[in-house]
């Protein structure tokens, strides 16, 4: 219970001035297509030279929580999740928009991130221990498993055609073998020197999911009379909580199943929104309702990103292996101040890590409040005619393809995906699986390939990859979620003959 | 109105002024050429902090990244299309870009750049496990002995500083073992070894010193000329009989393309080291476990000489 007297760190003038300045901040990178949590949190760090230790690392905790969350923004009144982890808000956020339900949506992530985000604190708080020792016995071999959990997702991700979505898949793991490879040392479907260090997922992200859009906009603009106008309607906060409890299932779905894959060092928070999408929908009643904007969807994919933070920490802090690209940065941002991450670190540094720790339970809530304040603000968003929305939202994904690393390649990667979905499109191919299997793709690749190496060092590859507890876990839930497809297939069409 | 015809002016001769105004009048930019709050980079980071100082640059340095394959693509970058007007510099690391131009496959070597100091200097080291039954690199080599191929050791990727230093311990040992590269760097290697997925590992000094501090590993030798002064009591590969020098040391510094106006590498030769060695920048390198080496141009000329020659040598049965 230590973290209770490190609070007063906190509610000092300077540290509440940054808490609520990041937060704000953070909202409003996170909503910005391209400027992902890691990005927000790697631009920050140069500011956080001159300040004292935790000063420097408030604001960052600040800014990492409120970015994941600001990303739904985005994801729910564009269309364009603002991150990777927001992806799955885009599905039933992005539809209830379209009913005029843009406020309520956005009330519901909040809440729902506010929900999730607590528990993923609490659980680094109280339980670090037992979980340091979970992160540390995922190796190669399960991380593989994951990632083809992960990949058994793809077929059912959206409502329409099951072979459609495993093709874009496919097309998307093909996208990610592109670039030099590190473990086997050889360039592949390197055609121009922009494409040596493969095609960077948040260009890649903002293409697939925004250049659609735009051209749609654009499309429809030509004529004063066909133009979509989004109405959002006003929605009382206290209904939106009343909502988030009611869908207890979704929320719990949600947060467990963020919190668990936040803990597992190489996967991160990019495929904890999706995964928690899909079981939430699974175990749903009303599964028919997802996809058509229904607030499960987007409560279990919110709740999930935002339970990953806490967690994803641990690894971090107690063995000094950062689990994700931001948490990568995050260690720099620690490292700098000469703080070394470890088992003892909690010992060591008790004045720095607790209001660390504290200024995320803070910006929590902070967040919350700020979010559901921009949610009433939707209205004024919508208003924006098409036209001029898609000048804007162009102006942004060049803005962000651009920001990842300073290259104009990357803007042109962005372009070209971009138009190229717009066709697929057309066709009934979404942009979802596509950037899933992109994610996935070389998670499950690069550990099956070090996984296989190392086997040959032991009893083969059967014995590696199919022997152990957790290896026969996880290959099972692969099998029961392949199988519950099929399955819920063939009750389907049952039904309708 | 006057007053914005005045400014307009002054910026006027401001500008004519400029053509003869010295060298550096904007802000320089450093590309490196890795992620945003990797060791490179904010290491690049506490180095420039006081670039703007009148009697250093008088202007500040800004990063920009440009990550992926290994460096490659921003090494690749910086050779073709960087300007070169000494507006913008680039961070090396040796023996990175070296071994990559030798194994081939990229536009770049050392003809294609110019070095102006190096500031850091972070040696490879082999780590194990905290539970390892190895304590010393002749228990490793005793069972790589047995146990041809059998012994797994990581390292951060193909053809950086670890895999060179894992390629010179099985030569001088004349062992087979097999070296798994990681995916996602020094930090996935780490986690390897702690998590016992790998028997061993080669890694960065620096990150190997936190890692011990934190009690998950054991280090057992430096492949460095000498011993280190953040691990005093880590052998070096040479005292355990292994003949492995310095070539894998991972350097880092700061060059400019070929092509760059002599006098421009003049003034930053003579004004980069000594801003490499302000006690600021000292002070946080420390504090970060990140070993300092300050070289001027022409040691650092001197080095890459030398590692292109180790490194073709060693490299050319692969």
């Amino acid at each position: 219970m230590d973290f209770i007297f490190y609070f007063g760190e906190v509610f000092t003038f300077t540290s509440m001035l940054l808490l609520i300045g990041g937060t704000i901040g953070g909202l409003i990178m996170g909503a910005t297509p391209g400027l992902s949590p890691t990005m927000t949190v790697a631009l920050l760090i140069p500011f956080t030279f001159n300040m004292t230790p935790v000063h420097g690392l408030i604001l960052l905790g600040a800014a990492y929580t409120s970015t994941v969350a600001g990303g739904a923004v985005s994801a729910i009144l564009l269309k364009i999740p603002g991150a990777p982890a927001n992806i799955a808000t885009t599905l039933d956020g992005n539809a209830m928009a379209r009913k005029g339900e843009g406020a309520k949506a956005l009330q519901l992530s909040f809440i729902s991130s506010l929900i999730g985000g607590l528990f993923g604190v609490f659980l680094l708080i109280f339980l670090t221990p037992v979980l340091a020792k979970m992160a540390n016995s995922f190796g190669y071999s399960h991380t593989f498993w994951l990632a083809i959990i992960g990949v058994t997702v793809i077929g059912s991700l959206e409502a329409g055609s099951v072979v459609k979505g495993l093709l874009s898949g496919c097309i998307g793991m093909w996208l990610a073998t592109i670039g030099f490879d590190d473990i086997q040392g050889v360039k592949r479907f390197v055609f121009h020197p922009a494409l040596g260090g493969g095609v960077n997922i948040i260009p890649a992200l903002i293409g697939l999911f925004a250049i659609p859009q735009v051209i749609t906009m654009f499309a429809k603009g030509r004529f004063q009379t066909d133009i979509e106008q989004i109405i959002v309607k006003k929605h009382p906060v206290s209904a939106a909580f009343r909502e988030v409890f009611f869908r207890k299932r979704a929320l719990a779905i949600g947060t467990s199943i963020g919190s668990v894959i936040g803990l597992i060092p190489g996967v991160g928070g990019q495929i904890a929104g999706l995964l928690a999408y899909d079981q939430a929908k699974k175990f749903s009643p009303e599964k028919s309702k997802f996809g058509t904007g229904h607030s499960e969807g987007v409560i279990a994919a919110e709740a999930a990103n935002n339970a990953m933070v806490g967690p994803s920490l641990v690894p971090l802090l107690t063995l000094s292996i950062p689990g994700s690209p931001t948490a990568a940065v995050l260690l720099g941002g620690l490292i700098i101040h000469g703080i070394f991450p470890g088992p003892n670190l909690f010992q060591q540094h008790p004045e720095v890590i607790w209001p660390f720790i504290n200024s995320m339970l803070i910006g929590q809530i902070l967040m919350c409040i700020f979010g559901i304040y921009i949610a009433s603000m939707a209205a004024r968003v919508a208003q924006v005619p098409q036209s001029i929305m898609a000048a804007i939202v162009l102006g942004l994904a060049a803005f962000g393809s651009f920001a990842v690393q300073q290259s104009m390649g990357d803007v042109y990667v962005m372009a070209v995906l971009g138009s190229m979905m717009y066709f697929l499109e057309r066709f009934g191919f979404s942009a979802a699986p596509l950037v899933l299997g992109l994610i996935l793709g070389p998670i499950a690749e690069s550990n099956f390939v070090t996984g296989s190496l190392i086997s040959t060092a032991q009893n083969g590859p059967f014995v590696y990859f199919f022997t152990g507890g957790l290896n026969i876990v996880l290959v099972s839930i692969v099998v029961l979620s392949v199988g519950f497809s099929f399955w819920s297939e063939i009750t389907a069409k049952r039904a309708t003959h | 109105m006057k007053k914005i015809i005045a400014a307009l002016a002054i910026s006027l001769i401001g500008l004519s002024g400029a053509a003869k105004a010295e060298y550096p009048e904007r802000p320089v930019l450093l590309m490196i050429p890795y992620g945003a709050g990797g060791a490179t980079d904010f290491q690049a980071r506490i180095a420039t902090i006081p670039a703007g100082n009148d009697d250093m640059l008088g202007m500040p340095v800004a990063i920009i990244n440009k990550p992926g394959a290994g460096g490659r693509v921003g090494w690749s970058w910086f050779a073709n299309d960087a300007e070169k007007d000494g507006y913008t510099m680039g961070g090396y690391n040796v023996p990175h870009f070296i071994a990559q131009s030798i194994k081939g496959g990229v536009d770049y070597s050392t003809d294609s750049f110019e070095p102006i100091a190096n500031w850091g200097s972070d040696p490879a080291v082999f780590v194990v496990g905290k539970n390892s039954k190895f304590n010393s690199m002749a228990d490793v080599i005793d069972f790589a002995k047995a146990n041809p191929g059998k012994l797994t050791f990581s390292g951060a990727g193909l053809f950086v500083g670890h895999h060179i230093a894992a390629l010179q311990i099985e030569k001088a040992a004349g062992v087979k073992m097999l070296y798994i590269p990681n995916k996602s760097g020094g930090a996935g290697a780490m986690k390897a070894v702690i998590s016992g997925e790998v028997l061993g590992g080669v890694n960065n000094l620096s990150d190997a010193f936190r890692a011990k501090a934190a009690g998950t590993i054991k280090i057992l030798g430096v492949a460095d000329l000498e011993r280190n002064a953040f691990l005093p009591n880590v052998p070096t590969m040479m005292e355990q009989g292994l003949d492995v020098d310095n070539t894998s040391v991972n350097f880092r510094g700061v060059m400019v393309p070929k092509g760059t106006p002599q006098a421009i590498i003049d003034k930053l030769a003579e004004v980069v080291p000594v801003m490499f060695a302000h006690k600021r920048v000292a002070q946080k390198m420390k504090a970060g476990g990140s070993p300092m080496k300050i070289m001027n141009r022409a040691e650092v000329l001197d080095m890459w000489a030398k590692r292109q020659t180790t490194l073709e040598e060693l490299l050319k049965g692969l």
